[in-house]
């Protein structure tokens, strides 16, 4: 029996067995992600900074699936991992700077990253607090491909098509830039 | 879940840490068994035949054994690191490669109740875990700072991003005419699926989606990085490529990364275009396919990698322009009208 249909089996919130394995590799996963995404930004290798957000990535997917939302996790890995790292570290590896370590990092621009990174912070953590704080999981099973299919295409076909024909805007906007002739 | 498991349930329950022992066991072999027969069939004889000489034939029977005495060698070979690599890196990169080629094996049933795990995702899964294996390729690449290895990494990079495209896509079609993601409800519906109304050998949907079985099958001849595809291991060029400074054991294991990989991409071929563990005559939902499940999937999978290997030792080397414009010009519209076609058609009918 696959895991997922043995989680589904039981009470996700309620059965003891589920929820002190759910626990145990959501604490494994959390803490890595944390070391990782601590490691990613104050390693002075940008390559390995990189290769740290790949593991922090697949945490996320992890805990999507920990989630039961199995076909985001899956996408997760397909978008994030397959292919935004891998051009990450394309267009790293073309530079220079990825041999070495690089100071080009001034005090002025740590100043204002930090600055965005606390805003960041506190507006995520005030938008999440304000909608989810009394949510609970759901209680059904997972949800399933052709649910999630069901509602992307019926439901919320407007965003969805407001948003590819915002992707493709971008990409043609991408490549007249980038043209010279 | 291998034959053992599909009975073993029946009769006792396993405990989860014993299901995973076998589960990790059989896992284990369903990756290194059809790796091994690949290489020694044909890397090791068929290509031979093709060039009219014999191949090993010391080694055991018709040089059966050769493959042993090959994994001797490398494993006493001494594992040379550069002194400028960076060494953490360097030495991760071919177990990043293996972790996508152990998790790509897990979606593909080998019976009505011979399978790792039942995923509602299924095809899109393996897809997804197929492309882990291009940061292990640049890690390779940059982690030996040597500048054939780079140049080879970021050819490969930029191969496999090109080429994942039609390989998602030419799976579209396939998905859309048996409506499903998950890997053992697409073998049954090719299983009972009908011709017109004739359901004598199911519907395998090579008949159906034969463009998308040839894109499908250009695509993984690229993600393996065989010629006509193989620029960026290109020993002519670029000295392997991303390979140039590994020895011993790390090569060992990207060349056994690379020939599990070409068996399970043929397995997903045959699953999904061949009918998978099913052949006519036999209901698909007897017990008996969980015991003859795996030989028969076995077989279609030697199918599937002899075209690939055909294809491999048969064309010469592309270049890089052409490469590009093949995905792009080619590949990707062809399996875009094929998933046009197949959506309309499946409304019609």
């Amino acid at each position: 029996m696959s895991m997922l249909a043995a989680v589904a089996d039981m009470d996700r919130l309620t059965s003891g067995e589920a929820l002190v394995a759910q626990n145990v590799a959501f604490a494994v996963m959390a803490i890595t992600m944390i070391a990782s995404a601590l490691r990613m930004v104050t390693t002075r290798n940008v390559v390995h900074a990189a290769l740290y957000l790949v593991i922090v990535l697949s945490g996320v997917a992890g805990i999507f699936i920990l989630l039961g939302a199995e076909f985001v996790g899956v996408t997760q890995v397909m978008v994030y991992i397959g292919a935004i790292v891998v051009l990450f570290l394309f267009g790293i590896m073309l530079t220079k700077g990825s041999f070495g370590e690089d100071d080009g990092v001034s005090g002025e621009r740590r100043l204002m990253a930090g600055l965005v990174g606390l805003l960041v912070f506190g507006v995520m953590t005030a938008a999440l607090v304000d909608s989810f704080a009394d949510a609970e999981l759901a209680r059904e099973a997972p949800s399933t491909t052709a649910e999630i299919a069901d509602s992307i295409f019926s439901a919320y076909i407007v965003p969805f098509e407001a948003v590819s024909v915002l992707l493709l805007a971008a990409l043609i906007g991408a490549i007249v830039v980038a043209r010279r002739d | 879940m291998g034959p053992v498991m599909g009975t073993l349930t029946l009769a006792v329950e396993l405990a989860w840490w014993q299901q995973t022992g076998i589960r990790a066991v059989v896992g284990l072999l369903a990756v290194l068994l059809p790796a091994g027969t690949l290489v020694y069939l044909f890397l090791f004889k068929m290509m031979s035949f093709m060039q009219s000489r014999l191949g090993p034939m010391e080694a055991g029977p018709f040089g059966s054994l050769q493959l042993l005495a090959e994994v001797g060698k490398f494993l006493q070979k001494e594992d040379i690191i550069p002194e400028k690599a960076d060494r953490i890196v360097f030495k991760a990169a071919p177990f990043v490669v293996l972790i996508s080629t152990f998790l790509l094996v897990l979606v593909i049933p080998a019976g009505p109740d011979a399978w790792f795990i039942d995923v509602d995702t299924g095809i899109f899964l393996a897809l997804a875990v197929s492309s882990i294996s291009v940061i292990g390729i640049l890690m390779a690449g940059w982690a030996s700072s040597s500048k054939y290895s780079l140049l080879g990494g970021l050819r490969a990079a930029g191969q496999l991003v090109a080429y994942e495209l039609p390989l998602v896509l030419a799976v579209m079609g396939v998905v859309i005419q048996a409506g499903t993601l998950n890997v053992q409800e697409i073998v049954m519906a090719q299983a009972t699926g009908e011709i017109f109304g004739w359901g004598g050998i199911g519907n395998p949907f090579i008949i159906t989606q034969f463009l998308g079985f040839a894109i499908f099958l250009v695509a993984v001849q690229a993600e393996l990085t065989q010629p006509p595809f193989d620029m960026p291991v290109a020993e002519s060029e670029i000295v392997t490529g991303y390979l140039t400074e590994y020895t011993g054991l790390r090569f060992l294991l990207f060349f056994i990364g690379e020939f599990a990989t070409a068996g399970i991409f043929s397995a997903l071929a045959a699953t999904l275009f061949l009918g998978g563990w099913y052949v006519p005559g036999i209901d698909p939902t007897s017990d008996l396919f969980n015991v003859i499940g795996p030989a028969i999937l076995l077989g279609k999978v030697i199918l599937v990698a002899f075209l690939i290997f055909w294809f491999r030792f048969t064309y010469p080397r592309f270049r890089e322009d052409q490469l590009q414009q093949l995905a792009w010009k080619v590949l990707i519209p062809l399996s875009l009208a094929n998933i046009v076609l197949t959506g309309i058609l499946k409304v019609v009918f």
